[in-house]
């Protein structure tokens, strides 16, 4: 592949996911309004992208439709399967949790496997693992009411990874922590990840949260959502939550913040 | 009273500085005490001025007010450890303290005996129609399960089946447990299907509404019509299984229908369709309405089979209820009311341990 020539550009791998000029219209009772528009994102096979935005902007219904939990009314969005076609193509972790109260910590985090027709003695051995990996095993047979929030999104996020997608979307998976939690989960991904390189689209409200996990800052504008500005974060890996202290990091916040606070600042003005 | 007082919280934790226990203990009893004066000295004073009588049902309201009062003093100083003993005396002390009551009035000659029998008598009269064989009627109240070892050598499972077959009790219920399978399950899946497409919803929930508020017993003349023994078991439990089926329909879809919608997302997101989809997100999820929903229902099946018992029946606890009205024998006809209300206790708690069972999630 590199020696097509001097001068040429080496030819990109195919794109993991694909989404072009996707718009989404609403119709409500006040008319048709439009959530999200003429958006265009590429993430790179292993790439991890977090959106950032104003509350508000799409950023959910997003990435519902990259989850085919939604339809979107123009444009096309495609993720490219993997070399194992019985591998779901994504997993999503909800912004509510929507762990199921129903079903035990281990319950849950087989549900996928489940679904795909794994046999009970296997899926529950991954569950397992998972669940170990995260300090979550003394727990595995507690229902979700007995456990505090911060181990319940950790069950929601293992049973995304349990399920080994060809791409992981979350949804401020770590919004509703306090900020030690927070912290922890910070670093529990950021290892996970280090380790299993999967595709992540990832939202967040926290732009700290964004540069120290991301390879790409994407900033999305409100009213209605569109694609602002992409950033690519260039901090070598692995990272660590300190790499939170370093001056490049600090330099970078300070680039992204004036663009991000300029457009919170103007949607907040929209919706008043 | 003495024991309250002797077991008051200061007195336990306070054991190492016996000076400060005193005053401490001296808190509470001393206002249950003013209170048990009260209730005392207002009671007697009543009485020898002759007011009593006239105006017992004002007494009693007052004495009502002091046992509550004092009942909350109490609850005040019992220490954590005897919280559920506390709770227990409240539950079944206090009906039986109401029955103690009415007992003593109707000794009293304030209330008719013939409209209001003493517990006593009706506990009497509950006992003879239990042991008691209605030579009439060929009826008992439990089918007299003594005699099944006798019956049994004579005539071996027939014998035995002739005692079910007089019972009373096992007339109603096994009306209302096969009139409630037979509603509740089709009712559950309507409701579901109807919570899951808007199609079928549209198309039905008004006539569903509309039947719904229909009293089942007004119905009942034409589904007697619609067997071919209008007199047999057949419309009995039919119209105790129409009156669950559409109660369970209604209830069932506004518990699909109100599932948080993340969790059918999740559900979907996982690979969950159809079939699985309804058995792991969706009939779980709605789970509880089924439950609430299978409660009311229960209590409506015990109304129209009790109902439909006093208008036509030869066996059945509502029949026995009525029969003993026709005859004016009160004591009798209490002793079938208490047989249908214990009736009602023993489903719900039947219910509520198979809700135990399958909803183990909320403990
Ligand atoms: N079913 C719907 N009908 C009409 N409008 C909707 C619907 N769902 C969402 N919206 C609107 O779409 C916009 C985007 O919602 P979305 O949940 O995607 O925002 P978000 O960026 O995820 O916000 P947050 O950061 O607060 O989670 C909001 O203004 C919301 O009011
Ligand atoms: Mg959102």
């Amino acid at each position: 592949m590199a020696d097509h020539g001097v001068g040429i550009s080496r030819p990109k791998p195919a794109p993991k996911i694909e989404t072009r000029n996707v718009c989404k219209i609403y119709d409500t009772v006040s008319g048709p309004t439009t959530v999200v528009d003429d958006f265009s994102l590429d993430v790179a096979d292993g790439e991890f992208v977090c959106i950032v935005g104003p509350s508000g902007c799409g950023k959910s219904t997003y990435l519902r439709m990259l989850a085919g939990l939604d339809t979107h009314s123009s444009g096309s969005i495609y993720i490219r399967p993997g070399d194992d076609p019985t591998k779901p193509l994504n997993s999503v972790v909800f912004q509510e949790y929507a762990v199921f109260p129903w079903k035990t910590v281990i319950e849950n985090v087989a549900f996928g496997l489940q679904m795909r027709g794994v046999g009970k003695a296997e899926r529950l051995q991954v569950a397992d693992h998972w669940l170990e990996r995260v300090g979550l095993r003394k727990f595995a047979h507690y229902y979700p009411s007995e456990i505090s929030g911060g181990m319940k999104q950790r069950v929601s996020i293992i049973r995304a990874l349990a399920n080994d997608p060809e791409v992981l979307l979350m949804d401020e998976p770590l919004g509703a922590l306090d900020a030690q939690t927070r912290i922890v989960l910070q670093a529990e991904l950021l290892r996970i990840w280090q380790e299993t390189r999967k595709t992540v689209v990832f939202i967040t409200h926290s732009l700290d949260e964004a540069i120290l996990l991301g390879d790409r800052v994407v900033l999305m504008a409100a009213h209605p959502g569109r694609l602002l500005a992409s950033f690519p974060i260039d901090i070598a890996r692995p990272r660590t939550v300190e790499t939170m202290n370093t001056p490049q990091f600090a330099e970078l916040r300070g680039a992204i913040w004036s663009q991000l606070s300029r457009e919170v600042t103007r949607a907040m003005e929209m919706q008043a | 009273m003495s024991e309250i007082i002797d077991h008051a919280p200061g007195a336990a934790t306070e054991k190492p500085t016996p000076k400060a226990a005193p005053a401490k203990i001296s808190g509470p009893p001393a206002t249950i005490l003013l209170l048990a004066a009260t209730f005392l000295a207002g009671n007697g004073l009543l009485y020898f001025i002759g007011l009593w009588r006239p105006f017992w049902w004002l007494a009693l309201l007052g004495d009502f007010v002091l046992i509550v009062m004092a009942a909350e003093q109490v609850g005040r100083s019992v220490p954590p450890a005897r919280r559920k003993l506390y709770e227990r005396t409240l539950a079944f002390g206090f009906p039986l303290l109401a029955l103690v009551a009415w007992q003593l009035i109707v000794d009293a000659g304030i209330l008719n005996p013939l409209w209001f029998p003493q517990p006593t008598r009706i506990a009497k009269a509950l006992w003879e129609v239990t042991v008691n064989y209605d030579r009439f009627s060929e009826t008992s109240l439990i089918g007299r399960p003594w005699l099944i070892p006798a019956r049994f050598q004579a005539e071996g499972w027939a014998g035995v089946w002739s005692l079910f077959a007089e019972s009373h009790v096992w007339a109603t219920l096994g009306r209302v447990a096969v009139g409630f399978v037979i509603g509740a399950i089709p009712g559950i899946l309507l409701g579901v299907v109807m919570g899951i497409n808007r199609t079928v919803r549209l198309m039905l929930d008004t006539t569903l509404s509309a039947i719904y508020v229909l009293p089942k017993i007004a119905i009942f003349p034409i589904v007697m019509l619609m067997f071919a023994d209008p007199f047999g078991e057949g419309p009995k439990i039919a119209v105790v299984a129409l009156s669950v089926f559409f109660l369970m329909a209604i209830n069932t879809m506004a518990g699909v229908r109100d599932i948080d919608p993340v969790f059918l997302m999740a559900g979907r997101n996982y690979g969950a369709r159809g079939v699985s989809l309804l058995r792991h997100v969706i009939i779980p999820a709605a789970m509880p309405v089924i439950f609430a929903g299978l409660r009311l229902a229960l209590g409506t099946a015990l109304i129209v089979i009790i109902s439909v018992e006093f208008l036509r029946a030869k066996q059945g606890v509502g029949f026995m209820t009525f029969y003993y009205w026709e005859v004016l024998n009160p004591e009798k006809m209490y002793a079938g009311l208490v047989v249908v209300m214990m009736l009602g206790v023993l489903l719900t708690y039947g219910l509520q341990a198979l809700q135990r069972r399958l909803m183990p999630w909320e403990r």
